[in-house]
């Protein structure tokens, strides 16, 4: 196995995930990751230094709305599934100490 | 007069001329649903209630000549990851378990309005991620054929409540061949539309750039019928395009003159000898009929399951995001500060297959990867695109299988992921070109095991492809289904 | 000798653009709605919701980069920029990181030491986050989407500016120039500006740029002058002290007038910006960018050019109304409505100028209208009311936009024009004060002051001056 994912990148990419796995989770996810990075290595086999990388299928362009408030008021509607509401927002745990 | 053994064009036509209600076939489904769901698990949801009630106001507009459309008064299941105003949409998915939209997806707002009748949502893989609807966190669902065998996914649950008559049609969505594997897996017929045919509004992203909804039937012609309603330029989706919808037109049986490819690299090692067997007979099938069959090289498939991996899971990595227990879904019951619960949410909320999945799309877009990964796929597509767009400069439409098998056993797959994601060898590319295929029962196996072929269109040429399934479907004749054998054991 | 050293400093600008509806949603962009009353699936990160771009806010960019004399970028893209805050609800921010919309423009600034080109890096759109609000009872913090979405355009500069007076120089320059464009209202307390400050030093003379650090939080231009001069002495301190600096997001306490880190394992700069799938890419023609440069505005020093032709005010006049758009707007209309361009000058120049310095205001928070502008100067023209009538009731316009001629007439503040009833007041005060009477006419003509007053005191104010002056001569 050429990718080797050791325990330093999978807390890292816990953080940026937000994830946080087991002990097990994180030996799997180790193995599987490697795994997946080796076979999409192979892609290196191709040579694309000609090619522009495609994002976007198609050559669609400039789709715009038009600035006109189309909007009333639904605050009821956005926050009927809030796992936590006080005051017509949405609680959250504190953002600093 | 066994209703659940017609088509949705047929049901919708019987309704027209009285010979039956919208209630009568609501209450069929419902009936069917309640037997067979045992068995099954097509369903995460069923909406009883409201279809009965929905079903007597669809009565009433037939009646006063307000619905004339051609799927008007027929029952028909969405899969849960497109947002359904008001009925819980999960995504087969803890984190969103008790989620309830504020607003329907355009293509169930564009069936209903053409009168057709939601009984429920069904069952898939987790965020549409797996091919076998077993990470589904609502139990799986079995395939109507072979109760010990897995329907496919990851729109698994639409396509065995098509086999399994517990609906007479359904919406898939497909990312790598979510709604044609299944459908060859269960039996029935699926196609994944040209990219921006249908719009994406509502549904609840995977991969956005691959992502599209499609139509699960019984046949042909109710799939040129679902498309047509569901097809629509949507300008609340910016990859919507406008195009002809009038694929209904398509329903022609003839072939003559039509070029079609058959890739060699689709025939090659990984593929059953039975699938084989049975695609290229179907090719036979086209050949006598008129079409100029020939094989070709296409070259690239074996890259664009690594091209689509680091895709699919990095804009997976990120259409996920959102989900973090504070405006909606699973919220940790107990934590230590902001990032605290946004992790135990997402751990608990999420299934291993999702979490692996999110793990490694943040990987490959992390600072230092981005290029060798995220970068190097998008090229690979590109290179990919390129190699269909020759390849249709010579043909009219590409044939070949489906999936390299039929459907596995329940719990085969899940254990060596890099195995099941190889099951997607022949649907994958289709979607990192945003290209339209079919999917159509051609044959079954020595295990009784439905196999499906696959048509491959140029972008916006459903037509050619309805055209060559239908006329292949005419000529295949009637197509068993699983459950009359089944349903008297 | 002690070392001598230089500050480098770059600016990334947030300006909240003055469009009707958010960046990718039909919401209003208005202030002051109760929370999340303006908000909809797109904003709030709904599953199943995408978003559409607005047009105007591209041309709102497209017209930013024209007037700093940017590069339009003809092929442009949105990317997404992943991290998880609650005011960021889908935990990506669309923004753009690779093809931004405008690069390579530049800005002319004067300071005390003459004029300079600050380069622009960079100009991109983004949108904007939602609100917190820290809950002091529970522990708790409280999302308010209603400024999610907004759109906002970040200006990246070079790093050309070497001491706070520059900053504070293109941030002016910036401000004008947009507020002239139309395109914001640009308030750096309300938040519609807010700069962050990259800022390093090295040795004088030195080639390579020193470790740069980044400040947050920067509401006012003197919190921005104190975080920078307060951040340069750290840094030479840790220089000093033989210490390295980290390259860090700070964020500045303008109560405690120091900074502190905002580093948290939990916040890796990790981005993993990538083409946002959503949105499709958008291409510029020449003929738009023409079309979008025909319609600028008329731009400061145009207006410059023009007030000189077109009015007889002096020229420092002209620089200080047009040194504000909004100041400006009021000087035209007021003009347009009273015929009187050198009235409307000087109501801006004196009376405005003083009121907005006493209650520290800015020009773009003149709130009285030039219609009751053009009446007050009207009705003191035509001597309705007399000049310190007409301050008493400008002062009472400034604070709350009353219609000068409904307020008089409430509180009766008309000259008395009634001769009759003057000649009879001036009468009875010539009568009540017989040593100034005898003053007056053995030669001291300044005893006529005297009764003036008592005679204006008489007519609570409302009389006419020079009226009074006249029958007082006439009489005695």
């Amino acid at each position: 196995m050429a990718n080797i994912i050791n325990d330093e990148t999978i807390e890292y990419i816990g953080i940026l995930a937000k994830l946080e796995l087991s002990e097990e989770e994180k030996e799997q996810a180790k193995k599987d990751m490697g795994r997946m990075l080796d076979y999409i290595d192979k892609l290196g086999e191709l040579d694309t230094s000609e090619v522009e990388p495609m994002s976007h299928v198609f050559s669609v362009r400039n789709v715009f709305r038009e600035d006109v408030v189309t909007n009333g008021d639904s605050r009821e509607e956005i926050l009927k599934n809030a796992p936590g509401e006080k005051d017509g927002m949405f609680v959250a745990p504190r953002t600093f100490a | 007069m066994d209703i659940l053994q017609w088509t949705a064009l047929e049901l919708a036509a019987a309704i027209k001329r009285k010979e039956v209600t919208v209630m009568d076939a609501a209450a069929a489904v419902l009936d069917s649903i309640e037997s067979r769901e045992g068995r099954y698990n097509c369903y995460i949801t069923v909406d009883r209630e409201g279809a009965l009630k929905k079903a007597e106001d669809i009565q009433r507009k037939i009646d006063s000549g307000e619905l004339t459309g051609p799927l008007a008064g027929v029952p028909m299941a969405i899969k849960d990851n497109m947002c359904t105003e008001g009925i819980l949409t999960t995504c087969a998915s803890k984190i969103l378990g008790n989620f309830v939209p504020v607003f329907s997806s355009e293509a169930v707002l564009n069936l209903e309005k053409a009168g057709a009748l939601m009984i429920g949502k069904t069952n898939m893989d987790e965020f549409a991620m797996g091919s076998t609807t077993e990470t589904s966190a609502y139990g799986e669902t079995k395939n109507p054929w072979d109760e010990n065998r897995v329907p496919g996914g990851s729109s698994g649950g639409s396509a065995a409540a098509v086999a399994a008559q517990e609906c007479f049609f359904a919406l898939g969505s497909d990312t790598g061949g979510s709604i044609r594997q299944p459908a060859s897996y269960c039996g029935v017929v699926g196609l994944k539309p040209t990219y921006g045919t249908v719009s994406r509004y509502g549904l609840i992203a995977y991969g956005s750039s691959l992502d599209q909804i499609g139509p699960i039937s019984k046949d042909v012609a109710d799939c040129a019928a679902i498309l047509e309603a569901i097809a629509s330029h949507d300008e609340k989706d910016s990859t919507s395009v406008a195009r002809d919808t009038d694929f209904a037109d398509a329903l022609t049986e003839d072939v003559k003159g039509m070029k079609i490819g058959v890739p060699k690299d689709y025939f090659g090692e990984g593929l059953d000898g039975e699938v084989k067997e049975a695609v290229l007979k179907a090719a036979q099938v086209l050949r006598d009929k008129g079409a100029m069959v020939e094989e070709f090289d296409l070259s690239l498939a074996e890259y664009a399951i690594p091209a689509y991996y680091a895709i699919a899971a990095a804009e997976a990595s990120s259409n996920l995001e959102r989900f973090d227990g504070i405006k909606y879904g699973h919220r940790a019951q107990e934590y230590d500060g902001l990032h605290s619960m946004y992790k135990k949410s997402r751990s608990e909320g999420f299934g291993a297959e999702v979490k692996r999945r999110i793990m490694l799309g943040s990987f490959v877009l992390s600072s230092g990867y981005y290029d060798a990964y995220y970068l190097k796929a998008l090229k690979v597509k590109a290179l990919i695109k390129k190699a269909f767009d020759e390849a249709f400069s010579k043909y009219d439409l590409i044939l070949g299988p489906v999936a390299p098998t039929t459907a596995p056993g329940l719990g085969e797959s899940l254990a060596d992921p890099i195995k099941m994601y190889l099951g997607d060898i022949y649907t994958i590319s289709v979607n990192l070109a945003g290209l339209p295929a079919i999917s159509v029962p051609c044959g079954i196996d020595s295990k009784g095991l439905p196999i499906g072929l696959q048509l491959i269109g140029d972008c916006f040429q459903e037509k050619k492809i309805i055209q060559a399934a239908y006329t292949y479907e005419k000529a295949r004749g009637v197509f068993g289904t699983p459950t009359i054998e089944n349903e008297e054991k | 000798m002690a070392k001598q050293y230089e500050t480098v400093i770059g600016l990334e600008v947030h300006v909240e653009l003055s469009t009707k509806t958010k960046i990718f949603c039909g919401c209003s962009t208005a202030f002051g709605g109760a929370p999340n009353t303006h908000t909809c699936p797109v904003c709030t990160g709904m599953p199943g919701s995408l978003p559409v771009l607005n047009k105007q806010v591209l041309e709102y960019a497209i017209a930013v980069g024209l007037a700093t004399e940017c590069a339009i970028t003809q092929y442009s893209k949105f990317d997404r920029k992943n991290y998880f805050y609650p005011d960021n609800p889908q935990n990506y921010q669309i923004s753009q990181l690779y093809l931004p919309i405008c690069r390579n423009g530049k800005v002319e600034i004067e300071t005390e030491v003459g004029s300079k080109t600050i380069g622009i890096h960079e100009i991109h759109m983004e949108e904007d986050a939602g609100k917190l609000i820290h809950d002091e009872w529970e522990e708790c913090s409280l999302v308010d989407y209603n400024r999610s979405g907004v759109p906002l355009i970040e200006i990246v500069s070079e790093p050309d500016m070497r001491s706070a007076q520059e900053v504070i120089a293109y941030l002016e320059k910036l401000r004008l120039t947009l507020q002239y464009l139309g395109v914001s209202d640009c308030k750096l307390q309300e938040g519609s500006m807010r700069a962050d400050v990259n800022l390093s030093v090295r040795e004088a003379g030195a080639k390579e740029f020193g470790t740069r650090t980044e400040m947050k939080n920067l509401n006012s231009f003197r919190a921005i002058k104190r975080a920078v001069e307060n951040e340069r002495e750290r840094q030479i301190d840790l220089l000093e002290a033989g210490d390295e600096i980290i390259q860090e997001t700070r964020r500045w306490d303008d109560n405690k007038g120091e900074s502190y880190a905002m580093r948290s394992k939990e916040d890796a700069q990790d981005y993993r910006y990538f083409p946002d799938p959503d949105l499709v890419p958008i291409q510029v023609s020449d003929e738009w960018i023409v079309q979008i440069k025909e319609r600028q505005p008329e731009m400061r020093a145009e207006k410059i050019t023009r007030y000189k032709k077109e009015y007889d005010i002096p020229e420092y006049d002209i620089e200080i109304i047009t040194s504000s758009k909004h100041m400006a707007d009021i000087f035209e209309k007021t003009t347009v409505l009273c015929g009187q361009p050198k009235k409307a000058a000087n109501w801006l120049m004196v009376e405005t100028l003083r009121l907005l310095k006493e209650n520290g205001m800015e020009p773009e928070d003149i709130r009285f209208s030039p219609e009751n502008l053009a009446k007050l100067i009207g009705l003191t023209e035509e001597k309705v009311i007399n000049s310190s009538v007409a301050k008493e009731v400008f002062e009472i316009m400034f604070d709350t936009n009353i219609d000068p001629q409904l307020y008089i007439e409430e509180k009766g503040l008309k000259t008395v024009n009634d001769e009759d009833a003057l000649r009879r007041t001036i009468e009875a005060v010539i009568g009540a004060n017989p040593q100034s009477v005898e003053d007056y006419r053995s030669g001291k003509e300044k005893a006529i002051g005297y009764l003036v007053g008592q005679t204006m005191k008489a007519m609570h104010g409302k009389a006419e001056p020079g009226m009074v002056n006249k029958l007082l001569k006439e009489l005695l």
